[in-house]
């Protein structure tokens, strides 16, 4: 598990990778990328291209940095997520508030 | 470990036959700032160890009476689980020698002529392994301690939401469940109730996260489900009050994924409500049908109040239908080689399943089989439908005297046009209604009436719908489609609930007369449908007669009136 943050070439968007398992194991890692960064991102994507296993408090996470970015105003856009990973997402029924590519 | 403590003084004891080497090693090793305790041989040296306990043993393999391989083996002993290092003292170069003495437990050895360097070094090697090993212990003590402790905890956690969960009716000989009893601390929650109507409702719900904090939020949704069931709420508000109550106490990644059954044995329905929770399923035991029941919704405390969507659907069922509901953990338990039970080995069971009754015992079977012992995150309940009046809700047990019982009064509700979308009237009424003493042996059946008289009110009358449309499942369905629709566009409308009650006798009547804005219908055609017309629309009309002492509509069809009477109590 490995989780690191970029930023968008006009800085306005922020953009996290999270490699591996996506589980209470990263709740710090997670939590640093948004909040230990310079400037104050206007939209957030998780790339989700390596992530092999989301769970239930990995949603809980997503809620954080949904609330951290400003509730139901945050743009948090979630991408390049797996089959299995989609899964999970679609029986919480996440799309209700992410965006989900 | 600080250099301070490593550098105190240790017990040694030091045991060789020979006295000049045992002097010449006793004054090396005081020298070295320890204590010295001596023996001349191994018996010597097994019972100076029992009576002093020294922290470090130098003994010399070859001795009389009892060898030191022997006496190695008895000290080891006697010390039990605290690590007392043996360095033995030996001329032996022989390699098989020095295996021996690392056999019997010695921990080094120690050439002879001695080094007085290389004997001061091997101490000080030896002691740090002994504080390791003494800190090893104390810490696991600590944690078997802690583990107690915590075991403690659970065990009177469990007891007091054993108390809030009381009143539940898991024990109802529809139901069959399985789930480990600390499987709260897992955050799996089961709850099922009867409601006063003589329907029930079950919740299965999975907490984020495990532990405390998973069972933390358990407490109050037992409270509002077992609440707000007794009091006569339907779904969709029990879930409104759920969702806005997690919301409001717990941290922003926390919530519940849960799913909600309301069973009307009467109307032989179910109303589902997903949000978060793996497919349940319904199972049709005529045609072996599995219908999945899947998640629509967000997991309960996360969305706020406004946003919040309590919308449930309905399904028909027959009796000997079962619904079946899952936590994660069944469908994620895995086997030695980490593969998934998977939702279609799941269902490849309800496929291959021929006897209903069995459907529960084939689950476990086949769970079983895959990993060979059960998770105690394995959450499953299955839910039979029975006939009415086939389950014996428990009497409910009241708390006042009875004495200010109110006999003789009147009362008009008119519920009109918006108000009739969201606002549920029945709880509000029920606890009037309790209020008459005489009325409470036959509650259930009251409960179940009005509740009937206010549905075909509000659906037949109000909102014209046609319960022939009810006959198959492809109409059923249709029903409630439409059904919805037409309440969200209602704009006028009234249904007028008038309550009488009066006394007579030492007892009294209660009449209840219910009227709607809505076309009427012929009740003598209504009354005269065979069963096979009616297929799965209401019996509706036929229970209210059954239940209540006298049952009759206008002729028009848009009111009706019902009586209950009691006569002395007891």
């Amino acid at each position: 598990m490995a989780v690191n943050a970029d930023y968008s070439a006009d800085a306005k968007e922020l953009t996290i990778n999270i490699k591996g398992r996506f589980d209470f194991g990263s709740h710090q890692d997670f939590r640093d990328a948004y909040e230990r960064v310079d400037g104050s991102p206007q939209a957030y994507k998780i790339n989700l291209k390596e992530t092999t296993y989301l769970d239930s408090s990995a949603l809980g996470m997503l809620l954080l940095l949904r609330d951290h970015a400003g509730g139901d105003t945050a743009k948090v856009k979630l991408v390049n997520s797996s089959t299995d990973v989609k899964k999970i997402l679609a029986i919480s029924n996440f799309d209700k508030l992410f965006e989900i590519e | 470990m600080s250099m301070l403590a490593a550098s105190e003084p240790l017990t040694v004891l030091i045991a060789d036959d020979n006295m000049t080497d045992r002097m010449l090693l006793s004054s090396i090793v005081r020298r070295q700032g320890h204590r010295v305790l001596t023996a001349s041989d191994g018996q010597e040296a097994v019972d100076v160890f029992a009576e002093r306990r020294p922290q470090l043993v130098l003994l010399d393999a070859m001795m009389p009476v009892l060898d030191g391989f022997e006496a190695a083996r008895q000290i080891k002993e006697l010390a039990g689980e605290s690590l007392v290092p043996i360095i033995f003292l030996t001329s032996l170069t022989e390699e098989d020698a020095l295996v021996r003495c690392l056999e019997a437990g010695g921990d080094d050895f120690l050439a002879k002529p001695y080094n007085q360097v290389i004997l001061a070094a091997k101490i000080k090697a030896m002691d740090r392994m002994r504080r390791l090993q003494a800190t090893v212990l104390e810490q696991r003590d600590q944690i078997t301690r802690h583990h107690g402790y915590l075991l403690n905890e659970q065990r009177v956690a469990k007891a007091v939401f054993d108390q809030v969960a009381h009143s539940g009716c898991l024990s109802s000989p529809n139901i069959r469940y399985m789930q480990s009893p600390y499987a709260l601390f897992n955050g799996d929650l089961l709850l099922a109730a009867f409601t006063p109507y003589g329907g029930m409702h079950v919740l299965l719900g999975d907490f984020t996260g495990h532990g405390l904090p998973a069972a933390v939020g358990a407490m109050p949704l037992a409270e509002v489900f077992y609440g707000m069931t007794a009091k006569g709420y339907g779904l969709a508000e029990i879930l409104r009050e759920m969702n806005a109550k997690l919301k409001r106490i717990l941290p922003v990644d926390m919530f519940c994924c849960a799913t909600l059954l309301n069973l009307n044995f009467q109307r032989r329905v179910v109303e589902v409500w997903n949000g978060g929770m793996p497919d349940g399923y319904l199972y049709r035991s005529e045609s072996g049908e599995h219908v999945p029941l899947r998640s629509r919704h967000l997991p309960l405390g996360v969305l706020s109040r406004a946003s919040f969507q309590e919308k449930t659907e309905v399904f028909s069922l027959a009796p000997g239908d079962r619904l079946f509901l899952l936590s994660d953990g069944v469908i994620e338990t895995a086997n030695d080689d980490e593969d998934l039970f998977g939702v279609e080995r799941l269902e490849r069971v309800f496929e291959l399943n021929r006897d209903p009754t069995r459907l529960f015992e084939d689950v476990q079977a086949a769970l079983g089989a895959f990993h060979g012992e059960s998770r105690d995150d394995v959450s499953m309940v299955q839910v039979e439908m029975v006939e009415p009046g086939e389950l014996e809700p428990p009497a409910t047990v009241y708390s006042d005297s009875g004495a200010s019982s109110p006999l003789n009064w009147s009362m008009t509700l008119e519920l009109r046009g918006d108000t009739l979308k969201r606002f549920n009237p029945l709880p509000y009424l029920l606890q009037l209604l309790q209020e008459i003493h005489g009325l409470r042996s036959q509650s259930g059946a009251l409960y179940s009436v009005l509740s009937e008289l206010y549905s075909n009110a509000l659906e037949h009358g109000v909102l014209g719908l046609d319960s022939t449309l009810k006959r198959d499942a492809e109409g059923f369905a249709q029903y409630y489609e439409q059904r919805s629709t037409r309440l969200n566009h209602l704009k006028d409308g009234y249904v007028r609930l008038h309550f009488m009650v009066q006394p007579e006798g030492r007892g009294g009547r209660l009449t209840i007369d219910v009227e709607d804005s809505g076309q009427g219908f012929d009740p003598h055609q209504v009354m005269s449908r065979s069963p096979e017309e009616e297929g799965l629309s209401g019996r509706g009309l036929k229970l209210i007669r059954q239940l209540s002492d006298k049952a009759q509509w206008s002729e028009d069809g848009r009111s009706a009136s019902v009586e209950f009477s009691w006569g002395a109590l007891a």
